[in-house]
Formats: structure tokens, C-alpha cells, sequence
């Protein structure tokens, strides 16, 4: 059992597997889908609030996603640790800051990728409320549901993610 | 307790949504879809590791949470998408997948694992959520209403049971596995 927990890598469908059984406890125990973005949307919230309280609580966005610690905001925390467990135990943790396939395209210089990452971060962020919901709250529980708008949207982040990907490094197929 | 004593206890949401992030970034990082080369060899398609994990997700997922819905202990939550905000706000979240490299899970399971690059992500993820918040009202009453979607779920779009399209998704799903296998994938 340990020795399995201290693998570096388990087979995308065990993991997949997972996954899925890990859906079936949300909709049971939480009634609701299991998604990331809302996790952001709150917190954004809860800055907002931070800097003004009057201003937050008049934006209506705010009223149907409630700045506050919740299931949504407790779900990230933990999925730092559940990494950092997994990553630890199989002695794969550490520190980087610019990954080697951008550093090999790019260069190795941090502020580069920082700036970067931040503008990436900001595009997800808008993208995953806009549409409403990410690649786990719409890709995969709102697929499962069979959900219209959730198969459309997986759609349009792959062809966004694939048309974005190959103007950075060059598809390997052209 | 009770199943509705846990649903409506905030207290064992909080820790239910902590016990589901764990498990959720443990299985994350042991499928490699928080390093940047894996999320990035997807959207080149050259690793198809993110699409085997997601679809194997939505096949187990898909059968147990219909069969909880037939036995009345799950609901459904679809809701009715638009061109305007699925395909603008989907194709916007594409372009910062490849421009990040993580998504909003997988950056933080990422950070979990050492990437200091997508902790940066999340607070880029942060201010895009904080933004939209802001731009609400103003999408709300024009971009996000244009061309709604004719249906809220397949089976109701295709005028077919929700069970016909299950099994369909059943069979479908591994005949993708199976392409990619043959396509050496």
C-alpha cells in the first residue's frame, strides 16, 4: 500500500477512476458539482470586501457567489496539501519556478515566466467566470451530467488551448 | 447525521471540501497533469495524459451519479449555456490554459508540488475572477445572453432518454481510449 502511495506517477485512468468515484461523494455529501473556479470568484470576493466593503456588497455578482471560506475556498487549500503529500511521499517535491520546456523555448530568466504566468492566471480567471466554470466544474462534472453548455465549453478550451499552444512553441504537425 | 444534516452543516462543508481537495491534488499529482509539459504536450497533442484522465473521470462519474439520481440521493445541476458565455469565455480560458500551462485545479495542486510559477497563476486567477466580477452587470445584460443554447443537456437537445445517451457515453468513451492506444498514444 505504501509502496503504491510512493509511486511517482499511477495510470491516468486509476487516477481518472478517482476522480470520478471522488464526483460521486460531492454530489452526495455536498449536492453540487465539483469545480475549482468558484474557489477563485470568492476569493477575489473576499479582497474586494477587504479594500471596501460598501463596493463588494453592491456588485451583484457578489450576491450569488458569497465572499466567504466555504466548501469552495477550503477545496483549494486542500488541494495544495493532497499535491504535497503525493509529491512528497513519492520524493518528486521541488521547488521551480520556470519549467525546462519553457526555459528551453523561452529562456530561463523567471521574470519572463512570472509575467507570463500571471497574464495566463488573469485569462483563466475571466475565462473560467465568464463561461461559467473550469476544466474540472464545466471538463468534467458538468460533462458527466451530460450538460450542453459543459461539452461546448471543454470544446472551447481545448480549441483555445490548442490554437494558443501552437503560436508559443509551433505545432509538432505543421 | 443525517444526509441533509451534512449538506446544510457548514462546518462538515468546510471540512468535506478540504477532505475533497486533498484527495483530489494527491490523484492530480500522482496523474502528472500538474506538471506544465504534460498540460502543454495535451494542448500540442503530442500526451494525451489530461484527455485519458478526464474521460475516464467522466465515465465513472457519469454512471454513479445517474444511478444516485435514479435512486433519488443526487440532483443534477446543468445549467443553460449561451454562445456568448460558453464559446467567448470558454475560448478565453483556452488561451490562458496554454499561456499558464496549469488550469485552476491543477495550478494549485501544481503549487502542492513545488511550481512557484502557477502559485503566481493563482493570484493571476484571482484578479481574472476578480475582473469578470466587475464586468458583470455590463456582460450580463448583453454578451453573456446572445445566441442561448437551444437545450440544457444532450439527451434533451438530441430528444433522446438521459440513459440512451449514458450507455452511448459508455461505449463511446472507451472507443476513444482505444484510438489513441492504436495511434500509439
Amino acid at each position: 500500500m505504501l509502496e503504491y502511495l510512493a509511486m511517482a506517477s499511477w495510470s491516468p485512468y486509476v487516477v481518472g477512476a478517482g476522480i470520478g468515484v471522488l464526483i460521486w461523494t460531492t454530489f452526495l455529501l455536498s449536492d453540487h458539482p465539483l469545480g475549482c473556479s468558484t474557489g477563485y470568484a470568492k476569493t477575489a470576493g473576499m479582497v474586494e470586501t477587504a479594500v471596501s466593503r460598501e463596493k463588494a456588497g453592491s456588485m451583484p455578482y457578489y450576491r450569488q457567489f458569497v465572499p466567504a471560506v466555504d466548501w469552495w475556498g477550503m477545496l483549494l487549500i486542500g488541494l495544495v496539501i493532497g499535491a504535497f503529500l503525493s509529491a512528497t511521499l513519492s520524493g518528486t517535491f521541488s521547488i521551480i519556478l520556470v519549467p525546462t520546456m519553457f526555459a528551453a523555448a523561452f529562456g530561463t530568466g523567471w521574470p519572463l515566466r512570472l509575467t507570463v504566468a500571471l497574464a495566463g492566471g488573469i485569462l483563466l480567471g475571466l475565462g473560467a467566470r465568464w463561461a461559467g466554470g473550469c476544466t474540472s466544474g464545466h471538463g468534467i462534472s458538468g460533462t458527466l451530467q451530460l450538460s450542453l453548455a459543459s461539452w461546448v465549453a471543454a470544446a472551447c478550451f481545448f480549441a483555445g488551448g490548442i490554437a494558443v499552444a501552437g503560436l508559443l512553441y509551433g505545432s509538432p504537425y505543421l | 447525521m443525517t444526509l441533509q444534516q451534512i449538506r446544510s452543516s457548514a462546518r462538515a462543508q468546510l471540512v468535506l471540501g478540504l477532505a475533497t481537495g486533498i484527495v483530489f491534488g494527491f490523484l492530480l499529482q500522482k496523474g502528472q497533469v500538474t506538471e506544465y509539459p504534460v498540460i502543454l504536450g495535451q494542448l500540442l497533442l503530442t500526451d494525451f495524459t489530461v484527455v485519458k484522465v478526464m474521460l475516464t473521470a467522466v465515465l465513472v462519474g457519469m454512471i454513479g451519479v445517474y444511478a444516485m439520481k435514479a435512486a433519488g440521493a443526487a440532483r443534477l445541476h446543468c445549467r443553460m449555456g449561451s454562445v456568448g458565455a460558453t464559446v467567448l469565455g470558454g475560448l478565453v480560458f483556452g488561451a490562458g490554459f496554454a499561456v499558464l500551462g496549469y488550469c485552476p485545479g491543477t495550478a494549485a495542486a501544481a503549487v502542492g508540488a513545488g511550481a512557484m510559477d502557477a502559485l503566481v497563476g493563482m493570484i493571476g486567477m484571482v484578479l481574472g475572477a476578480g475582473l469578470f466580477a466587475r464586468l458583470y452587470p455590463r456582460l450580463d445584460r448583453t454578451v453573456l445572453k446572445w445566441g442561448k443554447f437551444p437545450a440544457v443537456t444532450i439527451p434533451e437537445l438530441l430528444h433522446l432518454p438521459p440513459w440512451v445517451v449514458v450507455i452511448a457515453m459508455v461505449i463511446l468513451i472507451p472507443v476513444v481510449f482505444y484510438v489513441l492506444t492504436v495511434l500509439g498514444f
